[in-house]
């Protein structure tokens, strides 16, 4: 079952109670059942709102750019909801998260949400939970959902999974040149932003991004290459016209009936690994003769087979 | 000869490697984590030439005559509460042979606030003394000449504000501006690596830093314009090398921000002081100050090109390190401040504040006060410490740590360079690492007992006994609040506006800004408008924080 | 490898009022990382409003504040004040700065949990959040 002991939290949720869906956000986090039943009845309030992914480098001034996108929102008056994942330690499970420091301006603004996010350092959890998480923000009343991520690990494959538009940030002093990037960020980005645009070698990495682009294969979208000083708030706007722009090629080109589908089937594939993951862990909990034969044997999947055979 | 030394010396080391060495795990290297040899010879310190006091580059002191010629100042840091109790305060002291004023300020006029403005709540009087405006600035002062005495005002983004209200209660007193002297701490770089007592952004911040070393150049010139500060920096967590490479990096930069506005160096350079931390690594400290003097004058000499000697001397005052004082058996701080303020003494301070026993619970009592005031005095005519110059001159272990401590900090400047400056430097958090890094690195080190603080992971008592601590009346934020709303009901208001108005057009230009605030002041804005007058302008800062 | 099923508490601190001393905040924040707890750091120049929306935002079960400015009697309580409002006095209020014994004693009668005085372990925090959060799988 699950540890949800808020009777209440469907209600609460629907008048409107941050708390709950904090405590709903929470749930899913870590995976708790007893969300099913919310998320289930929630069904029919189901908003979707627009999720637009920004990850790039420390450094790169990402939480600078996210909050200026949200002043852009909200002068637009649109509700924005922000989720922000910074890495667990692997060691302790523990974790640092401080993205909120960047966006002061919106606390206490009702109309914004930020919640951070460990990674939780597990395979295919961070995309699980921020799925669900968009669902219920959108159930929620949220006009737009901003994931940010930090570009490390396999976060922005994560993040480009789930947003509609990936928006990947640069600097002009990162250091290593536009090479050195890896080559996954490259891929799935949608749209290049680089921020503090009015540093030294700017130019540079305009020209670099756009050769590397050049030698990409032809894609009917062409990522745009955008500059912004975040901290001035310039540039942003064109910076959300590109991803209104990027939307509506997703329609039009009927990307987006596509992504939706084939995001479905990821989505349930990933469930059902695990459901069959948890499954896995309690039948060699539950039966020391299988786990016995397991070691004795050392037969993995022959293993794993027989437990996904086995009637519930 | 020669060959006899290094054997007694080869001798000495194996019968140090054959003796029983202590097993209680305490570390061996300074707190800063410099490895300590267990002894030091000639062979240790570099070949040198002879260097003497009050000759380039200065290591053993900026005068010939050091404190034979003339006592450091003994400038205790004070102020809580009204205008009226420090005024008091004051007085106590001067009576009690203190030799210059040092204003604290509480944290809303530190941040630029008023006493009854809505994030003051709770925090008036508190960690200093209210000021709000001219008027209670007049209290602060009144009855103590501001022509025969010198005062330290620490304060920072609102530096430029206090400076000017000194001015106009000099003036309502008839001391002219060119008599005044005194320091203000101005040093704006400081507050975005350590004590974020932050306002505006870099660059206005900078601006303004930079009109009032030029304003007082003409109108001031007897006023040290910036203390360029270590303490909180090394508070903050910092090592003895970046707190020396920190430090002298942020008085490169007012250097060349000065440099670039078209001063000449020599008209500012010698009103630049420091201000550094004494901490209880004792010979650390010392060796940290004599390398200061020598760094800062080859590069003011050598890179900036100043002609004149006193551009070249380093000037500083101390602070015993408030972060060594302990909650537990207070009456230690007793011990650790004498031993810090030795430090200071050995190192040349010019000046030095001593901390209170009682100032990890709260502000000082009167009685706390008055033992820090006589643990200066007790160095200064018992202990024999300023009878002669540098004594530790010429000590190889004392001079082998300078050395090192210089290379350390050669080895930051470079680092920093490469980043561009100290301002990128500051914006990618660069000092806020390293400083929080060495803190947590400590902190571990006291956890593993691998460092002792008496009292605190060793030698405790079950039962601390209380000691009386300073309460700062509630009633007063009401009283301050009051006070403040009556000034800006008494003065001329048309006055004021037009001023803060001039000085809002003012930033938005270039002018030098330091007659509008003065003007702004003698019309008796708060310090609260004032601020707002250019925040209007330059906006606030939020900072990239680094955990 | 930690368990995802069981989740790490999490825990809001920040500095509040107008004090920046932040060295110690910051030191018991990665002590509490290390010890597997989940950290939100809100930085400085908070207000009590501002740190209470985030802790339930963040749906975070602990408030940690840092305060040396001597504001404490206001600050602390006006926390707890509004965690009253919101309606979230489940949510636990520590702390630690520069807090006389009189004051702790004072500020445990107006709902504050726990005072940290200086000196302090960073493993006497731990331990505490420990006993009071047994099922958090801070290893």
């Amino acid at each position: 079952m699950g540890e949800n002991t808020d009777p209440d939290l469907l209600k609460r949720f629907r008048s409107g109670d941050v708390r709950a869906l904090a405590r709903a956000i929470s749930l899913i986090e870590r995976r708790d059942e007893s969300v099913r039943e919310l998320e289930q009845a929630l069904r029919p309030d189901a908003k979707t709102p627009g999720v637009a992914g920004f990850t790039g480098a420390p450094g790169t001034g990402k939480s600078t750019l996210v909050d200026a996108v949200v002043s852009l929102l909200r002068k637009k008056q649109s509700s924005v909801a922000v989720l922000a994942t910074d890495p667990n330690s692997p060691f302790s499970g523990g974790a640092i998260l401080g993205d909120r420091i960047r966006m002061q301006r919106h606390a206490l603004d009702p109309k914004v949400f930020i919640r951070s996010m460990g990674a939780r350092g597990h395979l295919g959890g961070l995309s699980l939970a921020s799925r669900e998480a968009i669902r219920l923000l959108g159930a929620f009343g949220f006009d737009e959902v901003i994931l940010e991520t930090v570009g490390v690990g396999q976060s922005e494959l994560e993040v480009a999974a789930v947003a509609d538009t990936t928006v990947v940030v640069l600097t002009p002093n990162l250091g290593d040149s536009v090479q050195m990037i890896k080559a996954g960020i490259l891929e799935i980005a949608d749209i290049f932003v680089v921020n503090k645009a009015d540093l030294d070698g700017y130019t540079r990495v305009m020209a670099e991004l756009r050769a590397m682009l050049s030698l990409a294969p032809k894609a009917k979208w062409k990522p745009p290459i955008l500059a912004t000083v975040a901290s001035r708030q310039e540039g942003v706007e064109q910076l959300w016209e590109a991803v209104l722009a990027h939307r509506r090629h997703l329609e039009k080109s009927g990307q987006a009936q596509a992504l939706s589908e084939q995001r479905l089937r990821d989505e349930t594939g990933e469930v059902a690994a695990e459901l069959a993951r948890r499954r896995a862990r309690q039948a060699l909990e539950d039966d020391p003769e299988l786990a016995r034969r397991l070691l004795a044997d050392r037969t993995p999947y022959r293993t794993a087979e027989e437990i996904l055979d086995r009637k519930r | 000869m020669k060959v006899r030394a290094r054997d007694a010396k080869e001798v000495w080391k194996e019968e140090f490697e054959s003796s029983p060495a202590r097993d209680d795990g305490i570390e061996t290297s300074t707190i800063s984590g410099v490895p300590l040899q267990p002894l030091y010879t000639a062979g240790d310190r570099q070949r040198r030439e002879e260097e003497l006091p009050g000759q380039f580059p200065y290591t053993r002191g900026i005068h010939p005559s050091g404190y034979r010629g003339r006592l450091w100042t003994m400038r205790q840091f004070s102020g809580f509460a009204t205008a009226e109790e420090t005024n008091r305060r004051y007085k106590y002291l001067l009576a009690n042979g203190q030799t210059g004023l040092s204003v604290a300020f509480d944290m809303p006029t530190l941040m630029g606030q008023d006493s009854d403005a809505p994030t003051s709540r709770g925090e008036v009087g508190h960690c200093g003394v209210a000021i709000d405006s001219l008027a209670d600035m007049e209290t602060l002062f009144d009855g103590i000449p501001l022509g025969d005495i010198t005062t330290s005002m620490t304060i920072n983004s609102p530096a430029a504000i206090l400076l000017c209200m000194y001015i106009a209660v000099a003036e309502k007193q008839g001391v002219p501006a060119s008599k005044l002297g005194g320091t203000l701490q101005n040093d704006i770089l400081k507050e975005f690596i350590a004590q974020k007592e932050f306002i505006f952004p870099p660059a206005p911040s900078m601006r303004l830093v930079v009109d009032s070393i030029e304003y007082c150049a003409q109108e001031v010139p007897k006023w040290n314009t910036i203390s360029i500060s270590g303490y909180h920096i090394r508070e903050a967590g910092s090592t003895a090398a970046q707190e020396l490479a920190f430090t002298l990096a942020d008085g490169m930069a007012y250097v060349d921000a000065c440099l670039e506005r078209g001063m000449h160096i020599d008209d500012f350079a010698s009103r630049l002081s420091f201000f550094f931390d004494a901490h209880i690594d004792f010979f650390e400290e010392i060796a940290k100050f004599r390398a200061a003097r020598r760094i800062w004058a080859r590069w003011m000499r050598e890179r900036y090109g100043a002609q004149q000697e006193r551009s070249w001397k380093l000037r500083f005052h101390t602070q015993t390190a408030g972060v060594s004082l302990t909650a537990q058996q207070p009456e230690l701080n007793i011990a650790r401040t004498a031993i810090e303020a030795l430090a200071a003494v050995l190192g040349g301070t010019q000046s030095l504040h001593t901390n209170a026993m009682d100032e990890v619970l709260a502000l000082p009592t009167d009685r706390a006060a008055r033992i820090a005031l006589r643990t200066q005095q007790l160095l200064a005519y018992e202990t024999g410490a300023a009878n002669t110059i540098d004594p530790l001159g010429g000590s190889y272990f004392v001079e082998a740590l300078t050395d090192e401590m210089e290379r350390q900090a050669e080895a930051y400047f470079k680092r920093i360079d490469e980043i561009g400056g100290v301002i990128p430097a500051i914006e990618v958090g660069c000092f806020l690492e390293e400083s929080a890094d060495a803190a947590f690195r400590y902190q571990k080190e006291l956890e593993l007992k691998r460092r002792i603080v008496v009292g605190v992971n060793d030698f405790t008592v079950d039962e601390e006994e209380p000691i009386d601590i300073l309460r700062i009346d509630p009633r007063l934020e009401s009283q301050q609040s009051e006070r403040v709303r009556d000034v800006r009901r008494k003065r001329d208001q048309a006055r004021c506006t037009n001023a803060l108005q001039s000085l809002s057009g003012a930033a938005a230009g270039t002018d030098n800004l330091m007659p509008y605030i003065l003007d702004a002041v003698r019309a008796y804005a708060t310090e609260g408008e004032i601020m707002q007058a250019m925040i209007e302008v330059f906006g606030t800062y939020t900072e990239t924080a680094v955990v | 490898m930690p368990s995802t099923a069981v989740r790490p508490v999490r825990i809001v601190v920040a500095k509040v009022g107008l004090d920046g001393h932040d060295r110690g905040v910051k030191v018991v924040a990665r002590a509490l990382r290390d010890a597997g707890y989940e950290v939100i750091y809100t930085g400085l120049r908070q207000t009590p409003e501002m740190v209470v929306d985030a802790a339930l935002q963040e749906d975070a079960q602990v408030i940690g504040l840092s305060i040396h400015s001597g504001a404490h009697m206001t600050l602390f309580p006006a926390v707890v004040e509004e965690l009253k409002r919101r309606k979230a006095t489940d949510i636990i209020v520590f702390g630690g700065g520069i807090i006389p014994d009189d004051d702790i004693t004072a500020l445990k009668k107006r709902g504050v949990e726990k005072i940290f005085t200086p000196g302090t372990p960073l493993q006497d925090i731990v331990d505490w959040l420990r006993k009071r959060f047994p099922d958090s799988p801070a290893k």
